[in-house]
């Protein structure tokens, strides 16, 4: 994220997502999505339900559901553009390089495979274990990530487990061969706030160990505050803030940012006042010329209707697609 | 539960009480699944449990998923019965069989709203249907009367022909709600109502309940999971440990002085705005036990940091504790008064 | 508290237009099934006007005519005109597809609806009846039924509705196990209404559309069992014209006459192409969902 960063692990530049309609004309879903995340690096994508910031972390994988494609852009790993890679070699990446963890287990877990054969399909198809070190290595895998009794859990099936354990599962399946990169989709929205800690702290402590790279997509501000040192803001498929995530807290620089954080009830400061974001997202088919947001902010003028405002240096290590940018400059309280 | 429960000090009668309410349900009739396992097969939703809204009052509901709380909105909505204890209306005995009258009265918000809403009836005939069933306007006022309603929730008039497909989450959940006081009840049970909304709506909606509560003077049961929410929006809380409550008091006192390790624990759980760290003494390990195997002596025992060899023989049972300060505050926990000298962390210390 | 509210709705909403449905006559399935069908019911209505032939009588000297301005079709066995004939076996094999389709429909959904939302005994016995009736073929169901009550239509209105109405009762027990789920049935439960209420005016706008659209290819069904019927000798008595016995009476020209056993077939398949598309058309109307 930060612009003085050497060379990332990742890198997605100018990455549109969209359908493509018969005739040629395409509807894009996520404009011109760019950032980079550093080794060891964490980062937090927030946005709320239709922002595009699912379709970016699952573009980045190469799971885009059918008919939605990558209309152009770029998605580096390690200087390789994942895109214009044969299948092939993608493949080969994902597991040993790249892994993914889902919101919910129970429909990323296959049903009928004994979680612990799971664990080890991985390390045995990618780092050509035999199936008995494998199969160690996944019991290994399990106690590292919390679970009890994980030489008896390894040969349960996903239904004999509860929410937090089949998500401890899927995190030792994502981590089993050692990724430099993890993406992680909502991971603990379908778990209890208990749960949820616990997970959380599992990952944190996956990624010190490691030096794991993260890219943590979700709707909850606090978890981003809980996990991620760097964050980017979207809405209606654009980036529309980036930066360190305590920054970027303190002193929003984008209406849209500050209408999140307005509205959501901090735990610290009840007495505050939520403030909810008039209006609705626009429709994919229909956004607005100009600003996407422009409808609902209150700092709204004349040419924000004109033209979309780019993503640019607002501060030192903070990006904001606001042409009245400068006029957000309170602190929050 | 026990007689020892000292009465909190209310003058009004309470809108809803429960005493001593248990519901089991019993893990399937089939052969095959009394073959299955030789556990135990009853599943204990509720496991006596006291509480009573007050008139007017937000009381929150909190736990996890297995705690009850969702087992207790259904039995107090009528959707369901309780194994034994009772239900009483302003202090009434209940009538044993549901009635128009009594369903009225208490009516229900849920969490989805896009299953909550019948997808073929405008919203127009949705709101009409209610009001002549039970009589709440002559006919030639049906049409004023829905319009009042949805100016209520922050709806107008020109929803009134429109299909629940052409609204978004926020709005169904305004249409859930205006249906829901159509009958102008006096309890509104809200289970989950935001958490499947997007955080920018849900504060719109927990206005609404707030402006409701004022304007309808109604008693709002909130059943939630998340606590800044709970914080925000009610006035007392009541935490739930797998069937029972184990800690009641008003919102400001429980979250300053929390007096059970559960409720400490969730406090200590929930993602934080400003700080970085948590108070680690807290965190509970393991995932909660499962209804059908609730542990012997008190049921936290097995995740508490406190625990002793008291607590593995004795089931405390929920004591009023706030004598010294004066506040009322109920509390399920043997340890309550040792848990009182261990400080919550202080958000403030860490801005700079 | 209640004006603030209402202030941000006026900004808050939503413009119901940009969510609007499609009307129905933009839904190019239904449009063609519309018209397929609707011809077909107005030639099998028309046909006396549209035809100066008689569909029974011999005119034995002008016996297999090959096409001719005459007779476009050219004439059977017996000397009468294939178009005719064509255009009143569109009579018989329309009507009873239609309303063979009825009672079972009916009685199908009723049993199905009740076994769904009550559960019970009633369910289990219900579900029993339709695994017995699902055990037999189809068609071994209907031809032993004819074979047992003698050929002619009545039996085959009887034979079909004992055999097809299980289909409606499964489809409508699977749709009120998901519909009597759904919190719309458990609020429309608190807001007071009775059993009946909810069945009737609030699920069955929900359920019945999967049914119809079921029906529709039944009709089709129940059609090809007509013809089969009528292949078969089981059918409607000769000499009616009817496109099952057309077809089997004439096979044995297939060499010299192939228009005489290909024409009733090419229209079996055109009615249940619009039919088809009729009950496409349908299940995308009636699912509001479906329509933006």
């Amino acid at each position: 994220m930060t612009p003085e960063s050497g060379t990332p692990l990742l890198s997605v530049q100018g990455l549109t997502i969209g359908l493509r309609r018969p005739g040629g004309r395409s509807v894009a879903i996520v404009e011109d999505v760019s950032f980079d995340v550093d080794p060891g690096q964490r980062l937090g994508i927030v946005g709320e339900s239709g922002s595009g910031k699912s379709l970016t972390l699952r573009a980045v994988a190469g799971l885009l559901p059918r008919g939605v494609e990558v209309l152009s852009g770029r998605v580096e790993f390690g200087g390789r553009d994942l895109l214009t890679m044969p299948a092939k070699g993608r493949r080969a990446l994902m597991g040993p390089q790249i892994a993914m963890i889902f919101q919910e287990p129970m429909t990323a877990l296959n049903p009928v495979m004994r979680v612990g054969d799971q664990i080890a399909e991985g390390p045995r198809r990618h780092l050509g274990m035999s199936a008995k070190e494998a199969g160690e290595l996944a019991v290994s895998m399990m106690a590292r990530t919390g679970i009890p009794d994980p030489a008896r859990r390894a040969k349960a099936y996903p239904h004999e487990l509860s929410g937090g354990l089949r998500q401890r599962i899927m995190i030792a399946m994502a981590v089993s061969c050692g990724p430099r990169l993890l993406l992680c989709d909502e991971p603990t929205t379908a778990l209890d706030v208990t749960v949820q800690l616990q997970v959380l702290k599992l990952l944190e402590k996956l990624c010190d160990d490691t030096g794991a790279s993260l890219v943590f997509v979700t709707h909850d501000l606090a978890v981003v505050n809980q996990t991620c040192s760097e964050l980017a803001v979207m809405y209606a498929g654009h980036i529309v803030e980036a930066g360190r995530v305590k920054d970027t807290f303190r002193q929003p620089r984008h209406p849209y940012t500050r209408g999140l954080l307005e509205s959501a009830p901090d735990f610290d400061r009840p007495e505050r006042e939520l403030i909810p974001i008039p209006g609705f997202p626009p429709n994919v088919a229909d956004r607005p010329a100009g600003c996407p947001f422009a409808p609902r902010c209150g700092y709204v003028q004349d040419h924000c209707t004109e033209a979309v405002p780019p993503l640019e240096q607002v501060l030192p290590g903070r990006l904001a697609a606001c042409y009245e940018s400068d006029r957000l400059v309170e602190v929050l309280a | 539960m026990t007689g020892a429960r000292v009465a909190a000090p209310t003058t009004a009668t309470p809108m809803l009480r429960v005493s001593a309410l248990t519901k089991s349900y019993s893990r399937g009739t089939s052969l095959l699944s009394r073959f299955g396992s030789g556990g135990p097969s009853t599943l204990k939703a509720l496991d006596g449990v006291d509480l009573e809204l007050r008139q007017g009052e937000i009381l929150a509901l909190v736990g996890e998923s297995g705690s009850g709380k969702s087992t207790l909105a259904k039995i107090l909505v009528g959707s369901t019965t309780a194994t034994s204890g009772e239900v009483s209306y302003r202090g009434a005995e209940p009538t044993t069989r549901r009635d128009r009258e009594s369903s009225r009265r208490v009516q229900m918000v849920f969490q989805d709203p896009y299953s909550s809403l019948n997808p073929r009836l405008p919203v127009g005939r949705m709101l009409a249907e209610l009001l002549l069933l039970h009589k709440i306007v002559p006919r030639r006022e049906v049409r004023a009367e829905s319009i009042r309603l949805l100016n209520l929730v922050g709806l107008e008039e020109d929803v009134l022909g429109a299909y629940p497909s052409q609204f978004s989450g926020g709005q169904r959940q305004r249409l859930a709600i205006a249906r829901a006081i159509a009958v102008r009840p006096d309890v509104l049970i809200a289970d989950e109502p935001v958490s499947a909304l997007d955080v920018s709506v849900q504060a719109t909606i927990l206005d609404l309940f707030t402006s409701l509560r004022a304007e309808l003077g109604l008693s709002i049961l909130f059943v939630a999971h998340n606590l800044a929410v709970v914080q925000h929006l009610s006035d007392r809380v009541a935490v739930m440990y797998l069937g029972r409550i184990v800690e009641l008091a008003d919102t400001a006192e429980i979250f300053a002085r929390p007096r059970h390790p559960y409720t400490r624990a969730l406090i200590d759980s929930i993602p934080r705005m400003r700080e970085t760290s948590v108070n680690d003494a807290f965190e509970l390990d393991g995932e909660p036990p499962s209804p059908y195997d609730v542990p012997a002596g008190c049921r936290f025992h097995p995740r508490c940091a406190l625990a002793s060899e008291i607590c593995f023989a004795t089931d405390p049972p929920l004591l009023q504790i706030g004598r010294q300060t004066g506040a009322p505050h109920e509390s399920a926990c043997l340890k309550a008064d040792e848990l009182a000298t261990i400080p919550l962390p202080d958000p403030a210390q860490e801005l700079p | 508290m209640t004006t603030a509210v209402v202030r941000a709705s006026r900004a808050m909403r939503r413009p119901v237009r940009s969510r609007a449905l499609k009307p129905w006559y933009r839904n190019g399935t239904l449009v063609a099934g519309l018209v397929i069908v609707g011809l077909l019911v107005l030639v099998a209505l028309l046909a006396p006007l549209l035809t100066p032939y008689d569909p029974i009588a011999q005119d034995l000297e002008h016996a297999l005519a090959s096409p001719s301005g005459a007779h476009w079709l050219g004439t059977d066995k017996y000397g009468r005109d294939v178009l005719t004939r064509l255009m009143y076996g569109a009579r018989i094999d329309l009507r009873v597809g239609f309303l063979a389709v009825l009672i079972p429909f009916v009685v199908g959904s009723v049993l199905g609806a009740l076994a769904g939302y009550f559960g019970g005994w009633f369910d289990t016995v219900v579900m029993r009846v339709v695994d017995v009736f699902f055990a037999f073929p189809f068609y071994v169901l209907v031809i032993v039924l004819v074979f047992v009550l003698g050929a002619g239509e009545s039996s085959i209105y009887l034979a079909i509705a004992t055999v097809s109405w299980v289909s409606y009762a499964k489809i409508l027990r699977g749709e009120l196990l998901v519909a009597k789920k759904q919190d719309w049935v458990v609020a429309a439960r608190l807001g007071g209404m009775s059993h009946g209420r909810i069945l009737l005016r609030h699920i069955a706008p929900n359920v019945l559309s999967q049914a119809l659209i079921y029906a529709m290819s039944d009709i089709v069904m129940d059609i090809m069992a007509i013809v089969t019927l009528g292949y078969l000798g089981l059918g409607i008595a000769p000499p009616t014209a009817e496109w099952g016995s057309m077809i089997l009476d004439g096979q044995e020209f297939i060499t010299t006459q192939w228009q005489q056993a290909t024409i009733p077939g090419l229209a079996v398949v055109v009615t249940s192409l619009g039919l088809s598309f009729l009950g496409d058309g349908l299940s995308d109307l009636l699912t509001p969902e479906r329509r933006r």
